[in-house]
């Protein structure tokens, strides 16, 4: 054996992605024969310890997986709960849930995209190097995350485990003044998304494409955020509470997360912006729309490098959306919908900002959670990332070790991975025999 | 002679801050991305050389600064968290489950098996303790910044503090007094349900009770609570020790006056093992 044939090469841990793990390729005789995402952080155990709390607090504690997209844990929850409890919310909280998610989107997009992401389309280690070459379009992407966070303030108390999230609508509806208040930053941060996604989209992309399951909610009258069915880009078309019969989770030795497969052919799929994009850009708003077919992008896309281009757009839509809803919005009375505690079993589907996610709750005659189940976007995309490094890694494999590694991990970061949400992430190992 | 220029001796005097993350959602290092005004000038005062989240440069110690996010769950984490001590001058534990244990310290009142089982098919591949802790009961901590999620403008206070060296700045008093300042109405008093405001550390704003609920104590108890006289007068009252142990026991269980407490109240409290 030479002595490239058994070297190993570690590059550093995984960085600019939310939560710990680490890639290893394993090689012989030049060719690839196992790619591993390996997630090594430390479990948490929420499905367990969920178990006989009152169903009360399960989106506060929910929300606790992920300081990202609390949101999104904490609108599928109180969705799945009030199936089981057979609640019917009202049409003011369900458009008040829908801002809840528009801050969001703008929040966590708004960091995948300056933070994480944008600093690998120019070589630069972080937002701050980045800082030096692009100040105005670094501080504007700063602002609008931060007008995100305003939303998610506004509604919830703070941006971060917000507060304000109950089963049955909200402990208390917003008033009018504070979301009315927030409209000249929306208008701004409406023509400054927009300019987002004009930049990015001129941005070099590798010329990378895969045969995709992409998979996403679709819904007959709005782009997918709390409530729809779920479709996909090879022709599903099932109810979430079917979810269970298509998908399955598989544990593997590398990974405290579990992997999600469609079944029955434990195939891998794709979700997240693009693949909602792919399967709802008739639903975008207008300007969102116009820029869809405006910029230099063929659809459906199924260049996952191209996904930066699918956030900037719902970053656009979601500022036309948050405007629509606080100009027509009247009050919110109930902020809440009352229900009685029975012995029950509900499921959900909502769209997190990265893709996916799903829960199903059993609940006790008194109200506490017998059996928690919880789908993650992450755990989902984490067998198709995978196969992409599997594909992929032939066009980048050289000489340079490093080199490899970094065009690994930008594929990686493209799907935005939320590890401490799939559990938990980065070290590189490319094992060559 | 040869002096250096102000630009050459911002290099040089720059403390180097290193964030290391432990079990945890990522949540309180987001709080330091969240400084969107402070962020870049914050660059200048400090080299940030190992942050995992916010950039590729990894640079090994030894650190003038860290921050800690996440509580003790795993041996190797055990181990790993005596080596960040080992490289870092001044040590800052952030948020609920470095200070106390997290969300995740609910599996010291259970059964380690029995959770491995509850989520994962082959709980052989899974290592873990038995025990969530907080990272002071590993190694000597400096400074420890409460919350779930910990407070961004109480993060930036503590970095400029530790960057003039003095103490910081942050009230160990409880969220009453926020309450009253923010002119909230009382939710223990006008709606007869249990509110953990009297014995929970400021921190938050008081967001609770001005969303109309009780708080739930997402900052740990306030300094010197009285924990037991609150929930024997809540427990005279109409809430039931069902209701007020779960409520004692959530983000911060494991924290010694709320743990205690809970213990106490706990009808099957015989059961309730933790380091």
């Amino acid at each position: 054996m030479s002595d490239r044939a058994i070297r190993t090469i570690e590059i550093g841990a995984l960085t600019r992605v939310e939560g710990e793990g680490a890639l290893r390729v394993s090689m012989k005789d030049g060719i690839i024969t196992d790619v591993q995402l390996a997630i090594y952080e430390p479990p948490r155990f929420f499905e367990a310890l969920l178990r006989g709390r009152p169903l009360e607090e399960t989106p506060d504690i929910t929300a606790r997986i992920c300081g990202i997209c609390p949101i999104a844990y904490q609108m599928t929850t109180v969705h799945a709960l009030e199936t089981a409890l057979r609640v019917r919310i009202t049409p003011e909280i369900r458009v008040l849930r829908r801002l809840l998610y528009c801050g969001e989107w703008i929040e966590s997009h708004g960091v995948h995209m300056h933070l994480l992401h944008i600093p690998d389309f120019f070589g630069y280690e972080s937002i701050i190097e980045l800082a030096k070459r692009f100040p105005e379009q670094v501080n504007r992407g700063l602002r609008l995350k931060k007008i995100g966070n305003r939303i998610l303030e506004v509604m919830g108390g703070r941006a971060v485990h917000p507060i304000n999230v109950a089963v049955g609508g909200f402990h208390k509806g917003p008033p009018k003044a504070e979301l009315q208040a927030l409209l000249p930053d929306l208008h701004w941060g409406l023509d400054a998304a927009i300019a987002v996604a004009r930049w990015v989209a001129a941005f070099d992309f590798p010329d990378f494409f895969g045969d995709y399951e992409m998979v996403a909610l679709q819904h007959p009258d709005e782009y997918p955020m709390n409530e729809g069915q779920i479709a996909s880009t090879k022709g599903l078309c099932i109810a979430a509470s079917e979810f269970e019969n298509h998908f399955g989770e598989r544990q593997v030795r590398h990974s405290t997360a579990l992997q999600a497969v469609k079944l029955p052919d434990e195939s891998s799929y794709f979700v997240g912006p693009l693949a909602r994009l792919n399967l709802n850009r008739q639903m975008l708003s207008v300007s969102a729309r116009q820029l869809c077919d405006e910029l230099p992008i063929r659809w459906p896309c199924f260049n996952p490098f191209q996904s930066i281009i699918a956030r900037a757009l719902e970053v656009v839509h979601a500022f036309e959306e948050a405007i629509a809803i606080i100009r027509n919005y009247q009050g919110c009375s109930p902020a809440r919908v009352k229900y009685k505690h029975f012995e029950s079993e509900g499921c959900w589907a909502t769209e997190a900002p990265r893709g996916l996610i799903y829960h199903r709750f059993k609940i006790t005659i008194d109200g506490k959670i017998a059996f928690a189940k919880i789908v993650p976007p992450t755990s989902q995309n984490q067998r198709q990332i995978e196969q992409d490094l599997i594909a992929y890694l032939p066009s980048v494999l050289n000489d340079d070790d490093a080199a490899t590694g970094l065009a690994c991990e930008k594929l990686i970061r493209s799907y935005d991975p939320c590890i401490s949400c799939a559990t938990h992430f980065l070290k590189l190992e490319i094992d060559r025999r | 002679m040869n002096t250096l220029n102000s630009e050459e001796q911002a290099v040089i005097a720059k403390p180097r801050l290193a964030v290391f993350k432990f079990a945890s959602c990522d949540g309180c290092q987001l709080q330091l991305l969240s400084c969107e005004d402070e962020l870049l000038s914050l660059a200048d005062s400090l080299e940030i050389v190992h942050f995992l989240e916010a950039t590729s440069r990894i640079e090994s110690g030894p650190y003038d600064i860290a921050l800690v996010e996440g509580s003790i769950t795993t041996y190797a984490d055990r181990k790993r968290i005596h080596e960040v001590r080992h490289q870092s001058k001044f040590l800052i534990t952030i948020g609920a489950c470095a200070t106390a244990g997290g969300i995740q310290a609910l599996k010291n009142w259970g059964d380690r098996n029995d959770f491995l089982r509850c989520v994962y098919a082959h709980p052989e591949y899974i290592e873990t303790l038995a025990t969530s802790t907080a990272i002071a009961d590993h190694i000597p901590v400096d400074f420890e910044l409460r919350g779930c999620p910990i407070n961004r403008f109480q993060l930036l206070e503590v970095l400029r503090a530790v960057l003039a060296g003095r103490k910081p700045r942050t009230p160990s008093h409880s969220v009453c007094l926020d309450c009253k300042r923010r002119g909230s109405v009382c939710i223990a008093v006008s709606k007869d349900e249990a509110c953990l405001g009297p014995i929970t550390q400021s921190g938050c704003g008081a967001i609770c009770p001005a969303f109309n609920r009780g708080c739930y104590g997402c900052f740990g108890p306030a300094s010197q609570p009285n924990c037991d006289s609150l929930a024997d007068w809540y427990l005279r009252g109409r809430i039931s020790a069902p209701k007020l142990v779960p409520l004692l026991r959530n983000f911060n269980s494991n924290a010694a006056d709320f743990r205690t407490c809970g213990d106490r109240v706990d009808p099957s409290s015989d059961q309730g093992v933790c380091e």
